[in-house]
């Protein structure tokens, strides 16, 4: 096992929570009303307290002065391995919410397995972090049943943003060269098998909010590998704002 | 212009054998949300194991204009409280 795989699959997990908590973090004093205004943020910085958590792992392993300020910061877009699903925009609270529905099904998932992996850290960071995530999943699961099963307008625009984002879940079972390696040391999570499963809980939530999953034969991919969609730039030019500006400035 | 949600008043039990108290109040569609609202508006920094939550309009509260009947016959009848024997060092939460 090669320490650079393991750090790039670290970042195959922790960069989805960093940027995804980046995109909440933008409703901070912007959210629909007070109470949700906090509870997108809490739930930003739940995941944001994830991430330094892995990269301060990832950091450890690099060695060499290496900082999780840096990996946060100082990367370039391709070196971000976060799927394409967590960055698109907010658009709208139906975005906010489906957007985050879709990932904490996934995440929580995911984190199942990761709390059985064969490395210390990794699987005591998922046990810490599955009951945070259990709550974005009741979170985000219940907005999507008020919505869904609301008014008229409600109703459309979380449909709409269902029908959007779809295109975007299937990239979260693709195998990386990284979750490959890691798979066959003990490490990773085999996520493609977590597929079946996923659609599943979606598809009965989708339902009981009166929604409907729709038929695509056609997906989006490529964060995985590095390869952004068109919002990623601009949402790391406002991430990496201070550490460009002002190199090597503390709080 | 925009309707609100209604208010809900809450109340947080900070730790066993403590009672509940109220902490604040905020705005729910239902009883469902209001306490996941409480819970993230108020025991974000774990200050509580239990919520409460009650819509505000089951609340019956006193009139201020009868404050005067209401309390102040009980201001000069000091013998109602029990201040006239010393508390034992030991004896907390009084």
């Amino acid at each position: 096992m090669k320490k650079e795989n393991l750090i790039q699959y670290i970042y195959g997990i922790a960069d989805n929570a960093l940027i995804l908590g980046q995109r909440l973090s933008e409703l901070c004093g912007h959210g629909p009303n007070l109470e949700t205004d906090i509870a997108c943020t809490n739930i930003a910085l739940d995941l944001l307290g994830q991430t330094r958590c892995y990269y301060q792992y990832a950091a450890q392993l690099s060695g060499d002065k290496v900082t999780e300020d840096d990996i946060a910061f100082l990367r370039t877009e391709r070196q971000y391995k976060n799927v394409l699903l967590v960055e698109q925009p907010n658009v709208n609270f139906g975005y906010v919410i489906t957007r985050q529905f879709f990932y904490d099904v996934f995440h929580l998932l995911l984190l199942e397995e990761l709390q059985n992996s064969d490395d210390e850290i990794l699987s005591a960071i998922a046990k810490k972090s599955i009951k945070e995530v259990s709550y974005h999943q009741r979170f985000s699961s219940d907005w999507i049943k008020r919505l869904g099963d609301g008014t008229e307008v409600s109703r459309k625009k979380v449909q709409d943003a269902v029908n959007d984002l779809w295109k975007f879940t299937d990239e979260l079972f693709h195998l990386t060269e990284d979750d490959k390696n890691m798979l066959e040391n003990g490490v990773g999570v085999d996520v493609s098998l977590l597929k079946e499963k996923y659609y599943q809980v979606i598809n009965e939530i989708l339902e009981e909010a009166t929604l409907i999953p729709p038929e695509l034969k056609w997906f989006r991919k490529g964060g995985k590998e590095g390869i952004h969609s068109e919002h990623m730039g601009y949402l790391l030019s406002d991430l990496q704002y201070m550490q460009r500006t002002y190199p090597n400035m503390k709080w | 212009m925009k309707k609100n949600w209604p208010l809900w008043e809450v109340f947080v039990r900070s730790k066993n054998g403590l009672e509940h108290r109220h902490f604040g109040s905020l705005h729910a569609a239902d009883e469902e949300m209001a306490l996941e609202n409480a819970r993230d508006v108020y025991t974000r920094r774990s200050e509580g194991v239990s919520i409460w939550v009650v819509e505000s309009k089951h609340i019956t509260a006193s009139n201020p204009e009868n404050n005067g009947e209401l309390f102040e016959p009980a201001q000069d009848k000091v013998y109602r409280h029990p201040t006239f024997y010393t508390l034992p060092d030991e004896v907390k939460h009084m």
